[in-house]
């Protein structure tokens, strides 16, 4: 295995939060492609180990599985600290999507979706930016939001509501931290067949897999790019931001 | 649909219907299911209607399992040509994907070997070894396949005549299996069990993981000659004379007659050294960098009449012409890609034949029938102006020797042919299985789509001693199997 200095931002490890998603897993594979080592972080690092192995296997870099919890809020600074080398990039993949019956009028679920989709993801991206932004040469944190952040639909209204709190911190991150070498990337995914889109009925058209939604983030980090949006999502949101809500509330998606 | 298969021909409308019309009585399903939707194999045909489950990792594999019992089909990228791969319509009709069971676990550089779950692609595992110098032993004509689907159908590449050959299950150190019970069981050659399942086409149980040897290559091209044979005989003479190739295989023109019947292009190649590179290639070792962009599936509103024996037959002139060419320029360094998977470069090729799906023949006959059957079944298919878009000649080095293993190769000649679904064509098919037994040879279960119980026992003997099999696990049940009661 090849183990790189630690010297340049390019050849520090890249941290993959909620590893054990599709999304999170692809943008693994693309970075280790890359010769960048991979650090997995989530609840079951003893499943993580069976990708840890996989990534190091194909890409001939180190791959590592961590324990981590995205509500572990107070944790996650002194968990970033503990690590044995700054990440040069830190990407969240976490995600719960809930279903919403189930959640609108249970406030426990309701804090769990708020932690997963926002508290959780923005406290360590905040604790990570700020170590990121002290290295010296070009690192990014890099946010997935949801394109349900962008309007508030029946569907999942918690769901989107916590994406678009992250989406709108990740943006006040991005101003604070302008004139550093610290990309701050707000990624906005629509249909994407994942596992947490299983058995969903997705219209095909609009749908990405995890792999393709991947491609287009390393891409931008490649670019160094804030934002990244498939582009008929662009089109499509830009509609759906400007329907008048007298409108949109009658609308059935 | 009768015991026996499907009538040649009969259901391509009530296919395109959603075939079969009558599901019955809801299936005993546990958990939720996505709803059923149309399988079929690489030919898209024939078409069933089934449940996907996409299990992430062996513990939901053994789940799924242990919840259903009975009734389920293995399945991966679903490249096998016909039913292999499709559960049966009555029953669950619950098909358990391996696509998810996709880690590569561990590639020793040093032995060399690779570890890796069964989902994971022929084409993931070549473009991952290349730089390391390793590559497959065994490669099938498409890189599109799963570890599990080549070893549940033991297949063989154009190396399989040479030393350091055969097929896919001469170079497993082990494969691990779940059987319907969830348990886990390790196979190692000589194991009972383990003959079964190579070429045992899933019906042994989930392939779940396997470790497979690798062969050491110094760069990603083959020098290959073409030899152009003015017929079936010279062909033959050709591959004979080829026979210390590593890797050799030839494309016929089915559709020539006469003195030109049999009229092929043989390829032979070697792996290239190092040195042999010229500067063109020297950039590119392992002949990884995508040559020219690849053709996008052609789209699927092709006409089913595009492809007749006047378009084949056109095709197949322009082919050996070029032939003809490349056989003056001599010997050419080739990617590894073109070499071993020249049909890869149109993805989708597979709707060249219209929304009707096709099928393909593929037998072996000994070597002592081999050159009177060969000349029968070209002379048949010439005259019957079916057209096949794709017609290979290979010869094949030993076979398993288990009397339990289903697997294809046997010493002797292999053609591979592939028709439309149409009435005519599958009427063609039937005549060419019945001059395979006629010649004492047998035919590759992982390309069929037609057979019968009864014919296919008459065919292959082995398929007793399978059914008999302590290995043969009942939870399994593909339509191929239970259309061939094994």
């Amino acid at each position: 295995m090849n183990s790189v200095p630690p010297a340049s931002p390019e050849t520090r490890p890249a941290l993959i939060l909620g590893a054990r998603s599709d999304m999170g897993r692809a943008v693994a594979h693309l970075l280790a492609a890359q010769g960048r080592s991979i650090l997995l972080a989530g609840r079951d690092p003893a499943a993580l180990e069976r990708d840890a192995a996989d990534i190091a296997a194909r890409h001939r870099v180190e791959a590592r599985a961590l324990a981590w919890d995205a509500a572990d809020l107070a944790g996650h600074a002194a968990w970033l600290d503990a690590l044995p080398e700054t990440p040069g990039v830190v990407l969240s993949a976490v995600g719960l999507l809930g279903d919403q019956e189930e959640t609108q009028d249970d406030p426990a679920r309701i804090a769990r979706i708020v932690t997963a989709n926002f508290t959780g993801p923005a406290v360590m991206l905040e604790a990570a930016a700020a170590r990121l932004a002290a290295l010296p040469g070009p690192t990014a944190v890099i946010g997935i939001g949801s394109v349900a952040g962008d309007r508030g639909r029946a569907r999942n209204y918690w769901y989107g509501a916590a994406k678009a709190g992250f989406a709108t911190m990740l943006s006040g991150l991005r101003q604070r931290y302008a004139a550093t070498d610290l990309l701050v990337m707000t990624v906005k995914p629509g249909f994407v067949a994942t596992a947490m889109t299983a058995g969903m009925d997705l219209p095909a058209p609009l749908t990405l897999t995890a792999e393709a939604q991947a491609k287009l983030i390393v891409d931008a980090l490649g670019k160094r790019r804030p934002k990244v949006m498939h582009w008929k999502w662009r089109a499509l949101m830009a509609v759906i931001r400007n329907l008048p809500e007298a409108v949109f509330v009658k609308t059935k998606f | 649909m009768s015991a026996d298969g499907p009538v040649p021909g009969a259901s391509t409308a009530a296919q395109r219907a959603g075939f079969p019309p009558d599901l019955g009585p809801a299936p005993p399903l546990r958990g939720d299911l996505p709803a059923p939707a149309p399988l079929s194999g690489w030919g898209r045909f024939p078409v069933l209607r089934g449940h996907l489950r996409v299990p992430e990792g062996e513990a939901e594999a053994a789940a799924i399992l242990r919840a259903q019992g009975a009734g389920l089909a293995p399945r991966g990228l679903g490249r096998a040509y016909g039913d292999a791969a499709l559960p049966p319509a009555a029953g669950p009709a619950l098909a358990l994907s391996t696509l998810r069971l996709n880690r590569f676990v561990a590639v020793d550089e040093a032995a060399p070997r690779i570890v890796a779950e069964a989902g994971v692609t022929l084409a993931d595992m070549e473009t991952a070894l290349l730089p390391r110098g390793l590559f497959p032993p065994v490669v099938p004509g498409t890189r599109f396949v799963t570890l599990g689907g080549m070893i549940a159908a033991d297949v063989h590449g154009k190396n399989h005549h040479a030393p350091g050959g055969g097929s896919l299950s001469a170079h497993l150190d082990w494969v691990e299996v779940m059987g319907g019970d969830g348990a886990v069981r390790r196979l190692a050659p000589g194991d009972p069990g383990f003959a079964a399942t190579c070429g045992g086409m899933g019906l042994t149980g989930l392939i779940l993981r396997a470790s497979l040897r690798l062969r050491r290559v110094e760069t990603g091209w083959l020098r290959q000659e073409v030899i152009p044979a003015p017929g079936l005989a010279a062909a033959m003479a050709a591959i004979e004379d080829a026979a210390g190739w590593t890797h050799t295989s030839a494309w016929i023109d089915c559709l020539a007659s006469g003195d030109a019947l049999g009229r092929a292009l043989v390829y032979r190649a070697e792996d290239a050294g190092l040195a042999e590179l010229g500067p063109a290639e020297a950039v590119d070792r392992w002949a990884l960098k995508p040559a020219a962009k690849r053709l996008g599936p052609p789209p699927d509103l092709i006409p089913g009449f595009a492809l007749n024996a006047l378009t084949v037959r056109a095709f197949n002139a322009l082919y050996w012409r070029s032939g003809l060419r490349a056989a003056e320029r001599g010997a050419a360094l080739t990617p590894w890609s073109a070499c071993f998977h020249p049909l890869d470069a149109v993805l989708g090729w597979n709707r060249i034949y219209g929304r009707r799906g096709f099928v393909q023949f593929q037998c072996v006959l000994p070597p002592e029938t081999a050159a009177a059957g060969l000349r029968e079944m070209l002379e048949t298919v010439s005259a019957a102006r079916q057209g096949s878009f794709l017609a290979v000649l290979k010869a094949l080095g030993e076979g398993a020797a288990d009397a339990s293993s289903l697997s294809f190769p046997r010493r002797g000649w292999t053609l591979a042919l592939d028709f439309p679904a149409t009435p005519r064509a599958l009427r063609l098919v039937a005549r060419l299985r019945a001059l395979t037994a006629a010649h004492g040879g047998r035919l590759y279960l992982a390309k069929d789509a037609t057979l019968g119980r009864a014919e296919h026992d008459a065919l292959d003997p082995r398929a007793a001693a399978f059914r008999a099999a302590p290995a043969r696990d009942p939870a399994f049940l593909t339509e191929l199997a239970r259309r061939l009661g094994l």
